[in-house]
């Protein structure tokens, strides 16, 4: 029997007296994903939602608990996500230039078997999907990563990374936008800006957006 | 704009604060904001402002700020000494400051941070909607930094509200800071605590640790062990109660990082964040279960508070 379609599965949870978590799924998906960032458009038009953002799999929705409740919400919620959410439109592609230099290109080689340019070859080989943007500002997480580069976190996270580091982390890859500790490990680098303080938004990146790396050289 | 107050010393971490910007969230940029929305809103209140104008949030060592022209400025939040020409003065009132006159802090003797709230509200750079200080971005405030010695606070507006000295708030409508047990609802991950871990966190005491700022604060006491697969980021809130792989829970605060995935087992509510607010590394903190329609309870007596302040 094929496994119960997810669509109408979804669980409300109360983040304290003035947000909710809309949980659409667990697992890391894109159709998952696109339903998340729809419901979130949806929601952020309702007069008593403050604010919706999607994460990977879920809706953080910050309310007004003088137009609504947790139960009124979480109803019209359900509903809204049983819909059959509105074709996606392609995000739009981002190219980024990368100079496949970073600290851990070399142990991240070894731990995988592979030669350092091979990880180069497979990391700029697909069309990532930007998740969410979220953690710091500009930071987007991408992906899926190809599972020959799946590899867990660092041990001991750096207590600072160089803006426009290219890192990998599980089936996850990223740009840190500012000068921040971090666990990835760090491949590349680029001069691309990812936080833009004085656009709005101020990120390059936005939620379905779509990146595909390239390598140049120093 | 009208130059208001020259800062001769800004204290140990002076920032412009106001309600934040929520829309920003969606890029990575943290709400910011009052920590003490409560304090702040007081403030404002007493001067005649919106409760939405900009103040000076003060950490632990309040600044000495002389008025370059008569001002109406209120001071609420940590329980401490102020002084007006040397002289003590009260809090959660409206005091009016002739030119020359000065103002600076005595001896703190509770909680961790004071508002100050000038009648117009506080003038500082528009950042995505808010006049809040972001250091990281070096945007909004105070040109994205804290007050330094020789800053001038100008005000936004011409006197909007009647400058009425002397209103206070009466010491009864205020929170009760000294009550440092936070009401929480149970988080979407609670369950991953087991049935000693529950105890713990909702029947142990935790200390606030000195890794404590307005992104959150690290807490000491009981180790707690969060079951299962690593989780998907998702958007965060302020007051969640996260905990890492490591066990130590961490309480978000105003400046919280958007996203995150390590388990969250438990949200402060929304009134009992002021009192978060106020805490310093070393205090005793508790979390006690609460229900929504409570926590909305005292959410509307903290704001009838508030709107006794309008008439």
């Amino acid at each position: 029997m094929p496994p119960p379609r997810s669509t109408t599965r979804v669980r409300i949870h109360p983040l304290g007296d003035t947000a909710l978590l809309a949980e659409l799924g667990t697992r890391l998906d894109t159709a998952l994903n696109t339903r998340a960032i729809a419901l979130a458009a949806a929601l952020k038009k309702r007069r008593d939602v403050r604010q919706a953002v999607a994460g990977y799999a879920t809706v953080t929705v910050h309310f007004d608990p003088d137009q609504t409740t947790h139960e009124a919400l979480g109803s019209a919620i359900k509903r809204l996500a049983t819909k059959r959410p509105p074709m996606e439109e392609p995000g739009r592609l981002h190219r980024i230039p990368v100079v496949y230099d970073g600290p851990d290109l070399e142990s991240v080689a070894g731990a995988l078997g592979l030669q350092p340019q091979a990880v180069a070859e497979i990391h700029t080989r697909p069309i990532y999907r930007v998740f969410l943007v979220g953690f710091v500002p500009g930071w987007a997480y991408l992906g899926p990563l190809p599972e020959e580069l799946a590899m867990p976190r660092r041990d001991v996270p750096r207590t600072l990374v160089p803006a426009g580091s290219v890192a990998i982390a599980g089936r996850q890859t990223g740009i840190y936008p500012l000068a921040t500790p971090g666990g990835w490990h760090l491949i590349g680098r680029t001069s691309v800006k990812l936080f833009l303080p004085d656009s709005d938004p101020p990120s390059l990146f936005r939620a379905g957006d779509r990146v595909k790396f390239f390598g140049v050289r120093p | 704009m009208t130059d208001l107050l020259r800062v001769v010393d800004p204290g140990l971490y002076t920032t412009v604060q106001d309600l934040g910007r929520p829309h920003a969230i969606s890029s990575g940029v943290p709400p910011g904001g009052a920590m003490d929305r409560f304090a702040h809103s007081a403030a404002n209140l007493l001067v005649g402002n919106d409760i939405g104008a900009a103040t000076l949030e003060c950490t632990l060592i309040g600044p000495r700020l002389v008025a370059e022209a008569p001002c109406l400025v209120a001071v609420t939040g940590a329980d401490c000494e102020l002084l007006i020409n040397a002289r003590p003065a009260p809090m959660w009132s409206g005091i009016f400051l002739s030119t020359g006159d000065e103002l600076h802090f005595g001896a703190r003797r509770s909680g961790a941070r004071m508002h100050i709230a000038v009648s117009g509200g506080v003038a500082a750079d528009r950042w995505l909607g808010s006049l809040s200080t972001n250091v990281i971005a070096g945007r909004g405030g105070m040109h994205g930094r804290p007050l330094m010695s020789g800053d001038v606070i100008a005000a936004v507006a011409e006197r909007s509200g009647p400058g009425v000295s002397g209103r206070e708030l009466d010491p009864h409508l205020r929170p009760d800071y000294s009550n440092h047990t936070l009401g929480v609802i149970a988080g979407p991950h609670m369950k991953r605590l087991d049935a000693d871990g529950r105890a713990a966190l909702l029947g142990s005491t935790f200390h606030v640790s000195r890794d404590a700022d307005r992104m959150g604060y690290r807490l000491d006491g009981a180790t707690l062990r969060a079951a299962g697969d690593e989780l998907l980021s998702f958007g965060l809130v302020a007051g969640a109660l996260q905990v890492p792989g490591g066990g130590q829970p961490i309480l978000l605060m105003a400046d919280h990082q958007t996203a995150g995935g390590y388990p969250v087992v438990a949200v402060v509510v929304s009134a009992s964040m002021a009192i978060a607010a106020q805490l310093v590394p070393g205090d005793e903190v508790r979390f006690e279960e609460t229900t929504i329609e409570a926590a909305l309870r005292v959410r509307r007596e903290r704001r009838a508070a508030l709107d006794s302040l309008r008439s």
